[in-house]
């Protein structure tokens, strides 16, 4: 009770301060003094400290399964082990709203303590920008969906939370990925704030680089996450389906990563600028844009929060507020640079950095397209559609192809221009290593269509690229190189994954078994075992091959009372080579189960070349200066 | 330069053999109903989902593919007889080719703009 | 001047994407049947609940000005709440009231029926759903108007109430 009750005026408290920093900003930014008055500094932090007490006054509410507070009531119940009663707090609608303004809080504070070397007055504008945002979150939480309203009388037992919700990587998925929207919050009003004060520069670029690396790993992580959850948790064995709120995440990804390749340009030769600026408030954007997206009840998708549109038109309005306010900056304050037209050659870095940012920008276009259409058909003409897989499909994966030649030949080239006769060899010679390595394989798993083939040729040609780089170059560039031989292994992983990957789905009885490709599966026994909210039903299953090596594999089922449903847990058998994947439901009268098995080559790699990418990037945070 | 044109003849003729292979009935099953939107649950497909629904409509493709009918033609019956929004493949006629032809259009502008800028410069 | 172009531009297009969005908020999620054009009934082989005798759909839908085809089943909940309304409208003496029972074990249909009343002229099964996927139904309950032409003129998604009984009434006078 107590500590709904602190948490409810803490959050009040936070508004308070996010509301007076504002005038002592800009009395701060008027003055002739060239530091920033301490008073800011203490009231950022003020700010921050506040939001992150109402966050630990959620955060026990729940633990305590104190139901006065409504969103603990929907959420929780007192079963719920500990673990996910603390990530219920942020499981739900209010709380990862309230997360998003922690979040918030900390960056704008960190941000303002580690910009000491930047001039005052950006970095006041910063804040301000920030603050903007901040006070945006908080009139959204306090007027539509306050984490503390309070219920009377006291429910004695609470709604519950989805079970499918209750697992580790889904935990901690949301924080990771805020961690990432949020950061591109910081690049946005930073980048307004160089906007108006002229301040962009190759000293900016190094600064701001470091916000934009931090915000891309989390990003990458946060996407890597959910879809292992997806993965071990969902039971069709996919880990990407195209829905709506997927594509919301991985929208900003393509911007950021675009984002993340203009600033080296910019930081060597100050090129790029408005392209920077743009794909800076793009990215936030698009993250505001997936907020409202996925809250509003615009969309249909198993991810969606509740319906609310109270709180879509008021998300929806701010959304576009930030929007016109940020073309309001740029055109008005935004000066073309004539030292833009620099000369670059076509064979250069910067241009393969510029085509680069042409196909991501294209790829973003595709998701961002067939995500809203659908939308704006139904409002247009009353018609409904649904664009899923195909569609994206069938328009990514054909440019990923010169998207990867451009990859592997980009980091060869030098800046400004390169010799062609220099370059010719090595890269020839890569290129007919893959051609002949992917025949080699192409010839022993069989034939695979013509558009795979080729990708397949040309990842192999960014892999081999990539290695060549690693030790042609001496460790000069190695955090570019891990991300980009990453990159080629995820798309490798991906493509072998889904052209060799079968399955087979039978209905079964206990006893029963069934033969595929060379192994044979026998269902032989169920197990029935009650744990602390939930029922489970675990069948037994034994995996034989030709040679009789066997292995086991206990799917199972969970019934759970608090809401009533039934969810299903794969048993997955994980190694380097395949994952062996097997779900079982139930079929009406619990006679038969319906037996879903898969085989699923190299799909650790999946995960592991996202890891690598990621490392990549954090190699990078760890430089000092990028490459020679 | 020959060789390696070489080897890429043969790479196409090869994937262009595989074209022609028949596939077996289960993975079309599997393979449409992956493309058949659940219309009773939020956002899943029917092979995903194990609602009534989509048990029937699984049935249904089988009993088709059995029957003889080829993808395109399962996927219009169904189409007929629920709307286009029960298919993840959006066809492509007059309400949605701009969805399709959009992102292509903004490809080709975003490639137009970038090659003036480069000739420009260089004069 | 392009640069004041570009601006209201895209200013235009960004003031067109708010309406659009705003509307589409209350636009709702769920499947909604078309019903602009009237489809004739395809032809269906079923079997009779009671008789288990085969029977086709030109046998069943002749002889009647409209025929109201129900989908219901035991395990439903909302078609109990219905049941009445069929009870009454089965004394419409312009329509044949059919039941396709759904996805259903034909004992607790038979029970279902001898507990709460039979409003049906014949009862078919539909053990796979396959019927209904053939008629273009997503579940229960649901209930269709068919002309003598074997026209599907209106369609019910969801158990009847008071308000769509007096407008099948009405439809079908």
């Amino acid at each position: 009770m107590l500590a709904n009750q602190i948490g409810h005026y803490s959050l009040f408290l936070g508004f308070f301060f996010s509301i007076i920093i504002i005038p002592i900003s800009i009395k701060n930014y008027n003055n002739k003094n060239q530091i920033i008055d301490n008073k800011i500094f203490s009231i950022s932090f003020f700010q921050f400290f506040f939001v992150l007490v109402s966050f630990f006054g959620l955060i026990l509410s729940f633990v305590n399964s104190d139901f006065s507070n409504e969103t603990v009531f929907n959420n929780s119940h007192t079963t719920k082990p500990l673990f996910y009663k603390i990530s219920g707090t942020w499981g739900n609608h209010e709380g990862s709203l309230l997360l998003w303004l922690l979040v918030l809080t900390l960056f704008i504070f960190v941000f303002l303590i580690k910009s000491n070397k930047q001039p005052k007055k950006y970095r006041i504008l910063t804040l301000l920008f920030q603050q903007v945002i901040i006070i945006g979150f908080f009139l959204f939480l306090l007027k539509t969906s306050n984490p503390f309203n309070y219920l009377f009388p006291i429910p004695k037992e609470g709604l519950g939370l989805n079970p499918i919700l209750q697992d580790p990587a889904l935990a901690i998925h949301p924080p990771i990925l805020y961690l990432g929207y949020v950061g591109s919050s910081i690049i946005f009003s930073s980048s307004l704030a160089a906007v108006v004060e002229k301040h962009i520069s190759k000293i900016w670029a190094k600064h701001i680089k470091v916000w934009i690396l931090v915000s891309w790993v989390f990003l990458t992580l946060g996407i890597m996450l959910g879809s292992i959850w997806a993965y071990y948790e969902l039971g069709w064995g996919g880990f990407w389906f195209w829905d709506p709120v997927e594509n919301v995440s991985l929208m900003p990804w393509f911007c950021l990563t675009a984002l993340l390749h203009c600033i080296l340009v910019l930081e060597k030769r100050l090129l790029l600028i408005s392209w920077t600026v743009i794909l800076s408030i793009a990215t936030f954007m698009l993250s505001m844009s997936g907020t409202f997206l996925v809250r509003s009840g615009i969309l249909n998708s198993v991810h969606t929060f509740a319906n609310d549109p109270e709180r879509g038109i008021f998300i929806l309005i701010f959304l576009f507020t930030l929007i016109f306010f940020s073309l309001f900056i740029f055109f008005v304050f935004h000066k073309h640079n004539s030292q833009e037209i620099a000369k670059t050659f076509w064979l250069s870095k910067e241009t393969s950095i510029l085509f680069n940012n042409w196909f991501l920008m294209y790829f973003l276009s595709v998701v961002l397209i067939g995500t809203v259409y659908p939308i704006f058909l139904e409002v247009l003409s009353g018609e409904k559609i649904s664009v899923g897989s195909p569609f994206y499909h069938k328009l990514i994966i054909p440019f990923l192809i010169p998207f990867l030649i451009f990859m592997s030949i980009g980091p060869n080239l030098n800046w400004i221009k390169s010799e062609i006769k220099k370059i010719k060899i090595q890269i020839i010679l890569s290129f007919i290593i893959a051609l002949i390595i992917s025949f080699l394989i192409l010839s022993k798993i069989g034939l695979v269509g013509l558009i795979n083939t080729i990708l397949i040729t040309v990842a192999f040609y960014l892999f081999f690229m990539t290695i060549k780089d690693f030790f042609s170059k001496k460790f000069n560039n190695y955090s570019q190189n891990f991300s980009h031989f990453g990159f080629s292994l995820l798309i490798l992983s991906i493509l072998f994954n889904s052209i060799l990957s079968s399955e087979k789905i039978v209905n079964l009885k206990v006893g029963e078994e069934f033969s595929f490709r060379e192994e044979t599966i026998t269902f032989e026994s169920i197990e029935n075992i009650k744990n602390k909210n939930y029922k489970s039903i675990i069948g037994n299953f034994k995996i034989k091959d030709k040679k009789n090596n066997s292995i086991q594999l206990k799917p199972e089922l969970r019934v759970y009372n608090q809401p009533l449903t039934i969810t299903s847990e794969a048993d997955i058998k994980t190694t380097l080579y395949y994952d062996k994947f097997l779900v079982m439901n139930v079929v009406k009268d619990y006679e038969y189960f319906n037996v879903r098995y898969q085989v699923k080559p190299f799909m650790i790699w999946v995960w592991i070349s996202t890891i690598l990418l990621v490392v990549g990037g954090c190699l990078s945070l760890f430089r000092r200066s990028y490459e020679k | 330069m020959k060789l390696s044109t070489f080897f890429l003849i043969i790479l196409v003729t090869f994937s262009l053999a595989k074209l022609s292979a028949a596939e077996k009935n289960e993975e079309l099953k599997n393979k449409i109903s992956k493309n058949i939107r659940c219309l009773i649950c939020q956002g899943q497909s029917v092979y995903d989902s194990q609602s009534d629904f989509s048990e029937s409509v699984k049935l249904i493709i089988e009993n088709k593919l059995n029957e003889g009918l080829s993808e395109n033609e399962i996927y219009d019956f169904l189409i007929n007889k629920y709307g286009e929004w029960i298919s993840y493949d959006p066809k492509f006629n007059k309400k949605t080719f701009i969805l399709w032809i959009l992102p292509i259009l903004l490809f080709v502008i975003g490639g137009a703009i970038i090659v003036r800028k480069l000739i420009i410069q260089k004069l | 001047m392009k640069n004041k172009i570009i601006l209201s531009l895209l200013l235009l297009f960004f003031i067109f994407c708010f309406v659009i969005l705003y509307k589409g908020l209350n636009n709702s999620n769920i499947y909604v049947p078309e019903v602009k054009i009237e489809k004739t009934l395809t032809k269906f082989n079923s079997i009779d609940l009671y008789s288990e005798n085969k029977i086709s759909s030109d046998q069943i839908f002749v002889d009647s000005e409209y025929y109201v085809l129900n989908i219901w089943a035991s395990w439903c909940v909302p078609c109990r709440e219905e049941h009445p309304k069929l009870m009454k409208l089965s004394k419409n003496k312009s329509i044949k009231l059919i039941g396709l029972n759904y996805r259903d074990n034909p004992k607790n249909a038979k029970r279902f029926i001898s507990e709460f009343g039979d409003p049906y002229f014949m009862i078919i099964k539909d053990r796979n759903g396959t019927i209904s996927v053939d008629l273009g139904a997503i579940g229960v309950p649901e209930t269709f108007i068919i002309n003598k032409d074997k026209k599907i003129i209106k369609r019910f998604l969801g158990s009847l109430n008071e308000k769509l009984l007096n407008e099948i009434n009405l439809i079908t006078k």
